[in-house]
């Protein structure tokens, strides 16, 4: 009787290590603005974008489980980084994901850092992050402040636009912006007569744009995003800014901004974008699937991201084994250059940026699109060695880079 | 010409007037929210969440219609008017005999339940409104381009204002209401209908927020968070002009508006801030407000 009960407990114990030794159990925490004036750029929509690429992943056949969790930063440095400590150390969250709002990413990377996970940041603009704030656990995947400056800035001032005035968000992101776009503005001869610092979504811009109107410079430079940027265009257009002869730069609008404008309060508007669904068969297959979970709207170059760099890292979790040491993932994604689905070949740095190639596009004149998100047209494709800051320039500032 | 800390005369005139204009706004929300809590004693928290209501009614009728502006200025006050007599017979006419703190609460809730539910549906980047046809263009002052739809907005509010004050405080239907608050059953037994003049009261404090709303539409995005980002700042209005007085919300509105514009040119990081600074102030100071009567 005893060896019975013996050889049935031993069996027992046998059967039940064995299924359970199968299965990496990964968790993503997708943390973004999701009722804000960024909750269009990112928000729901990026919860959408990481869901699809678990999905397009297919975590059963790959012998993982994947869970994705969401919630909302509300643009609050300490609200954030209260939410990614508790992810990491009661939810066991393995990589953070999109996050903008850089004042908020910049604080997310530091806990990041401390706790070995992995940083996806799509979101944030800053490019402090790999720059003065690298982390070997941020990769930063879309865009960042210096691209933005030197797509669309210098295209500006190649243009003729020789005198700047700065509308700037009055934070690390608008502050980053404003920096990168007015360095290159002096490099290439031009002149800053200005800038003025405006608290984060504010609804009136018309005191800010008198003053901007007054500075008699040729360029308005919007150092904004999301609900801000829009603004500062609708009201712009209302004062006669551009009638007046002042030209207005947008250093970073999204398809979302385009949307809400309207095509005839915003066309014209040169833009630097990372990704635009249009662009080859694969972007547009991704767009319309987009779409279709996502109510209709379309994504932008920060769901792109989300989905992207989710993915890429789901992948690297399955070679390197598990996803507990945050820093051996991150620098095997650095590894070599691969293929992206959406953004092209891209090889992601030792500081952490992704290079891909950028878009310099123009928004089309109503006349001109024909259907809806029918926004952009690409005038120029920035590769992505020159897009981003060179290495070289990186040395002072990144430990990382040596 | 003498240069004020810098800044030339000009920029100050520009930005004194639009300081004007941002008051009026400020002016013509207060006033709906000085008229429901001094005559109905309900601090009307979903004030931000009705005036949103009435920029999007007005976008609704545009899109869906093809209704335009001047129908819309009309239509939207008296449909957002209704919506508001439909929640004060459910639900606030319970409240009156309660703490200030229940009405307050209730209508918290109501804001953020219309909130959520338009951000649900709509997102918060906003839809775009445009500006009617016989109202873009502006005037060139010398000192500032003045739009016309902003000196329009400033128009509309000061004859608005002054209108409800005039009505409230020197006609006859005004002193029915005003008796009628500090004591119902006597009014009631001169053969008054009091329900029915507080229900639509309170419409028509709510259609006031509303008509502010259509007004907003072309300047700032209709968005589900517009309300949001005025309210607070309307409260502190209220607030410093004293919580009863019509004529303080009115004076307070326009003041605090040209005060915030100084502000933005001489200190702009603190624009968002300088209203609850002067509110903080007023409190310490006068503790019912610049115009109110304590009690």
């Amino acid at each position: 009787m005893r060896t019975h009960w013996i050889l049935a407990s031993l069996l027992a114990l046998g059967l039940g290590t064995g299924s359970a030794h199968a299965e990496t159990t990964v968790k993503l925490g997708v943390l973004s603005d999701m009722s804000s004036l960024y909750a269009d750029i990112g928000g729901p929509g990026s919860v959408v974008a990481a869901k699809m690429a678990v999905e397009d992943f297919n975590p059963a056949k790959n012998g993982m489980k994947v869970e994705v969790l969401s919630a909302d930063h509300q643009n609050k440095p300490d609200v954030g980084s209260n939410i990614v400590r508790q992810w990491i150390d009661v939810d066991h969250v393995d990589a953070i994901v999109d996050v903008p709002t850089s004042s908020v990413a910049l604080a997310v990377a530091q806990v990041v850092k401390e706790k070995n996970k992995v940083f996806l940041i799509s979101g944030a603009g800053s490019s402090d992050l790999t720059g003065k704030q690298c982390t070997p656990n941020n990769i930063h995947w879309v865009y960042d402040t210096y691209a933005l400056a030197h797509g669309t800035g210098g295209a500006i001032v190649k243009q003729g636009g020789k005198t700047w005035f700065f509308i700037t968000a009055d934070y690390a992101f608008g502050h980053a912006l404003e920096r990168d776009t007015a360095d290159v503005v002096k490099a290439e001869g031009g002149k800053v007569l200005g800038e003025v610092r405006v608290p984060l979504n504010t609804p009136d811009f018309s005191s800010f744009l008198l003053q901007a109107q007054s500075s008699k410079a040729q360029v308005i430079g919007l150092a904004n995003a999301g609900g801000d940027t829009i603004n500062s265009i609708k009201q712009a257009a209302e004062f006669g800014i551009v009638q007046g002869g002042q030209r207005l730069a947008g250093l970073l609008v999204f398809i979302s901004d385009v949307h809400s404008l309207g095509l005839q309060t915003a066309q014209g508007l040169t833009v630097t974008t990372g990704f635009y669904w249009d662009l080859n068969d694969k972007t547009r297959a991704f767009a319309k699937r987009f779409a279709a979970l996502d109510g209709g709207k379309y994504p932008t170059m920060v769901h792109a991201g989300v989905y992207s760099s989710v993915l890429k890292y789901l992948e690297t979790v399955k070679q390197v084994g598990s996803p507990e040491d945050g820093v051996k993932i991150v620098n095997a994604m650095k590894a070599s250059e691969f293929n992206d689905p959406l953004f092209g070949m891209t090889k992601i740095r030792v500081d952490g940026t992704a290079l891909h190639d950028m878009y310099l596009v123009e928004v089309k004149k109503p006349s001109e699109s024909k259907g809806p998100y029918d926004y952009y047209k690409v005038l120029a494709t920035i590769p992505g060695d020159q897009a981003f800051r060179s290495l070289a320039a990186e040395k002072g500032e990144c430990p990382l880079v040596k | 010409m003498f240069h004020l800390l810098g800044v030339p005369p000009q920029a100050l005139f520009g930005q004194l007037l639009i300081g004007l204009i941002n008051g009026s706004f400020y002016a013509l929300l207060s006033l709906g929210l000085a008229v429901i809590f001094g005559l109905l004693n309900i601090i009307n928290f979903a004030h931000g969440a009705l005036y949103m209501m009435g920029a999007f009614c007005a976008w609704f009728l545009l899109t869906q219609f093809g209704i335009n502006y001047w129908w819309a200025l009309l239509i939207s006050p008296v449909v957002i008017g209704a919506v508001g007599v439909v929640l004060e017979r459910s639900m606030l006419r319970w409240l009156y005999k309660l703490d200030h703190l229940y009405g307050l609460l209730l209508t918290f809730g109501l804001a953020l339940i219309i909130q959520g539910l338009f951000q649900n549906k709509y997102g918060s980047a906003g839809q775009p409104y445009n500006i009617p046809a016989s109202l873009v263009g502006g005037f060139n002052l010398g000192f500032m381009f003045l739009p016309i739809y902003r000196g329009w907005v400033v128009i509309v509010s000061l004859v608005l204002c002054f209108g409800t004050w005039f009505i409230i405080e020197r006609t006859k239907l005004g002193s029915y209401l005003r008796a009628a608050t500090e004591n119902p059953s006597l009014v009631q037994a001169f053969g008054i209908n009091v329900p029915r003049m507080i229900t639509l009261t309170y419409g028509f404090g709510v259609a006031l927020a509303a008509l502010a709303g259509v007004m907003a539409a072309p300047i700032y995005q209709v968005s589900p968070l517009m309300g949001a980002d005025l309210i607070i700042v309307v409260f502190a209005v209220v607030v410093i002009g004293g919580m009863g007085s019509i004529m303080g919300s009115i004076v307070t509105g326009f003041a605090l508006g040209v005060i915030e514009g100084l502000t933005k040119v001489f200190y702009p990081e603190a624009s968002n801030t300088v209203i609850f600074v002067i509110m903080v102030i007023v409190l310490l100071i006068k503790p019912a407000g610049l115009f109110g009567r304590a009690g």
